[in-house]
């Protein structure tokens, strides 16, 4: 029973890992139609920035949540005015061109901070661990998973309770007729972009002082996050959520029973399996066509 | 331009004449003997420098421990040149970035030897790469300074090896564990080779020894996510954990390992592949109270390892540390300078430089090692670190002698000598 609990709490944890993750690629998969292939790396650029912060200006995790997420929002509002703007509804060219600012931000990276690894510190007050459910937990991955729960509402407030977010979904079912009633697609477009790259660089700053830092961190994530965003529906926020509760979990207690290396490969048969039947991902609404 | 042009076509064509003439020569004594052979003599030392390849990845995932690699490397050669060379001929590094990728490994391999004409090439960090370049090496009949320690197995005639075999970090290691800490071992590694290759070595040390294998987990390259490892330790309570897993893994498996509130001094992580440079990764906090086993740690006291730390320091920035494969990297060219000034004035290849190098001695900051004359790996001097919360370790057991390299120590029926490989 103890090692079911342990497990299951694991599981939580490396849910809101997938969700933080994968949530700023579902947002920009989903409003602009754009694969972004940089969006590890975007994630990476977080881990560096909060990294910078941390040791060059001697600021904590907490209090640079704020400049990470604006310092990167604007690299990503640039990176759609100058590049991808002129490539919607292109899709391979999308996905070459985002690929290729991803190779440059990690040579980027490695030609100015260098290419070893870098040591990011967990916050003190939550580097020890606190009982949960009889069970010794990671006070800090509790946090994360908070803060994960909480990014995931704030990202659903914005898009389903304000203006802006009429305004995006009006764009997102159908661009031209939203441009017709006014509405400046261009904006929402480069909003949602600047957007989806904050909390992507929001969520490498939180995971990478449980991890490790490295100018190619980006790649292990994006496969995670195409795993979840393409499992859950592009469209679809409650989408995400569920798919990361599912590979979250099925990967935790399968890595139990056998071994992480096994527990992967079952995780991605058991991805395959359920496109075959949804081949849409397990949560859809039927608009763009 | 073109009067540049000119004179090197002629060049060209008079050393091919010159070749071709010994070519026939050679072909007239002994048939069948390859030309290409007869022209390294005159090629590796010409211009009065001696040209060696050095293969380490500057981009791509590898870069974070084989830049550190090519660094020690480079300041070995610019040191060797600072003081005048060898034998008054200066070395001239060719460097080449394979870009983390076997395949490019090999080509970029093919090119320092055949085109650039490298007699001798110092490279690769992974088995899988040195793997990789194995056959050029060979075929060519070349010669690759490998730094790394690695899972032995391996009797190639054109590698030196200057890093660590299984038997020089475990054969003081596992008893020590034992005595220390306990009889109950979880093994965890990443998923290839070189771990499996440690653990078997490591199973066959514990069975002598009466112990208990609890898990033996192997976990993909590049694994970032380890509570369900941390679970299974809490679970199981082993007294040692060994871990051969390797990269940024070693990082995200210590600091779970501290934030899932485990306690090194009960449960200590004994590792062969934490170093220096993954603790200044991972913190001092997250290393602190594991162990490690290697030939060298950054904190070793002698006169030659100070200065191998300063200069290291000065030469690339204060914030560097140096680790166990960064030293053999080192040392590996001054094996190589040593064998060219045995040479002298005698003919410059790499077989020369082969047969030169067998039993060279000399005082490396670990300590004074020596090139096996049979197996071509190196006489090391095996050390037990324990982690301080600073990042550095404190050496806390010794070997009173260096101890002999055993490539095929867990495979007792096959031996690694001069001829090759002998199967007993």
């Amino acid at each position: 029973m103890d090692f079911f609990v342990s497990q299951f709490i694991s599981g939580l944890s490396m849910t809101s890992i997938l969700l933080m993750i994968s949530l700023g690629l579902a947002i920009i998969y989903g409003t602009t139609g754009v694969i972004n292939m940089a969006h590890g790396e975007f994630v990476m650029i977080g881990a560096y920035t909060s990294w910078f912060l941390q040791t060059k200006l001697g600021m904590g995790l907490i209090a640079s949540i704020v400049p990470i997420f604006l310092i990167t929002a604007l690299m990503g509002f640039l990176i759609e005015r100058l590049i991808i703007r002129h490539l919607y509804n292109r899709l391979l060219d999308t996905i070459l061109a985002t690929w290729g600012i991803g190779v440059l931000l990690q040579q980027f990276i490695r030609l100015t901070v260098g290419s070893e690894l870098k040591y990011l510190k967990i916050p003190n007050f939550m580097a020890e661990s606190m009982t949960l459910l009889g069970q010794e937990v990671s006070i800090y991955r509790v946090f994360i998973f908070l803060f994960a729960v909480a990014i995931f509402f704030i990202a659903w407030f914005i898009i389903f309770k304000t203006s802006f977010g009429i305004r995006l979904r009006a764009v997102t079912q159908n661009k031209d007729m939203a441009s017709c009633f006014g509405i400046n697609s261009g904006v929402v477009y480069s909003s949602t972009f600047a957007f989806g790259t904050g909390i992507a660089a929001v969520a490498g700053a939180f995971v990478a002082p449980l991890k490790s830092i490295s100018p190619d961190m980006g790649t292990n994530y994006i496969i995670d996050a195409f795993m979840v965003v393409v499992l859950g529906g592009v469209e679809s926020l409650i989408g995400t959520a569920a798919s990361s509760l599912i590979i979250g979990q099925s990967s935790s207690f399968l890595a139990s029973f056998s071994n992480d290396t096994l527990a992967k490969a079952l995780v991605l048969v058991l991805i395959i399996i359920i496109l075959r039947i949804k081949p849409q991902g397990l949560f859809t609404k039927r608009i763009r066509s | 331009m073109s009067k540049k042009k000119t004179s090197n076509v002629s060049i060209k064509r008079r050393s091919f004449l010159t070749n071709s003439v010994k070519a026939s020569v050679i072909g007239a004594t002994a048939a069948g003997f390859p030309h290409i052979w007869m022209k390294q003599g005159n090629v590796f030392a010409a211009n009065n420098e001696i040209r060696v390849g050095v293969l380490f990845s500057l981009t791509g995932g590898l870069a974070i421990i084989e830049e550190s690699l090519h660094k020690a490397t480079i300041m070995a050669i610019e040191e060797i040149n600072a003081a005048g060379g060898v034998n008054g001929m200066k070395l001239k590094a060719i460097e080449a970035d394979p870009a983390s990728d076997p395949a490019t490994f090999a080509a970029k391999a093919r090119t320092l030897v055949l085109k650039e004409k490298c007699v001798t090439v110092f490279g690769s960090y992974t088995s899988a790469s040195r793997k990789a370049v194995l056959p050029v090496f060979e075929k060519r009949n070349n010669l690759y300074f490998y730094p790394t320690l690695y899972e032995g197995r391996e009797c190639s005639k054109n590698v030196i090896y200057t890093g660590a075999v299984p038997n020089q970090q475990q054969d003081d290691f596992i008893p020590y564990l034992v005595k220390t800490y306990g009889k109950r071992w979880s093994l965890i590694g990443s998923n290839y080779i070189y771990p499996k290759e440690e653990n078997n070595y490591c199973k066959i040390l514990l069975k002598k020894l009466g112990c208990e294998v609890l898990m033996e987990e192997y976990v993909p390259l590049g694994h970032s996510e380890f509570s369900s490892v941390v679970n299974k330790f809490k679970n199981d309570k082993p007294d040692v954990i060994f871990s051969t897993v390797v990269g940024d893994s070693v990082v995200a498996l210590h600091k779970q390992y501290r934030a899932a509130g485990l306690n090194p001094d009960k449960m200590p992580m004994a590792s062969l592949t934490t170093s220096e440079n993954e603790v200044a990764a991972m913190g001092g906090d997250a290393a602190a109270g594991h162990l490690t086993s290697a030939p060298y740690f950054m904190v070793h006291q002698s006169a030659e390892n100070e200065k191998f730390v300063s200069s290291y320091k000065k030469r690339w920035g204060s914030d560097k540390v140096t680790h166990f494969v960064s030293e053999p990297a080192y040392f590996g060219v001054y094996i190589f300078k040593q064998a060219l000034e045995k040479i002298g004035a005698g003919d410059i290849n790499p077989t020369s430089i082969m047969e030169a190098c067998k039993g060279q001695e000399l005082i490396a900051p670990q300590g004074k090692i020596k090139i096996d004359p049979d197996n071509l790996h190196t006489y090391l001097w095996p050390k037990i670190g324990i982690c301080k919360s600073d990042g550095q370790f404190d050496i806390i057991q010794k070997t009173d002698n260096w101890l002999k390299p055993l490539p095929y120590a867990a495979y007792p029926d096959q031996t690694c000598t001069e001829k090759g490989l002998v199967n007993a």
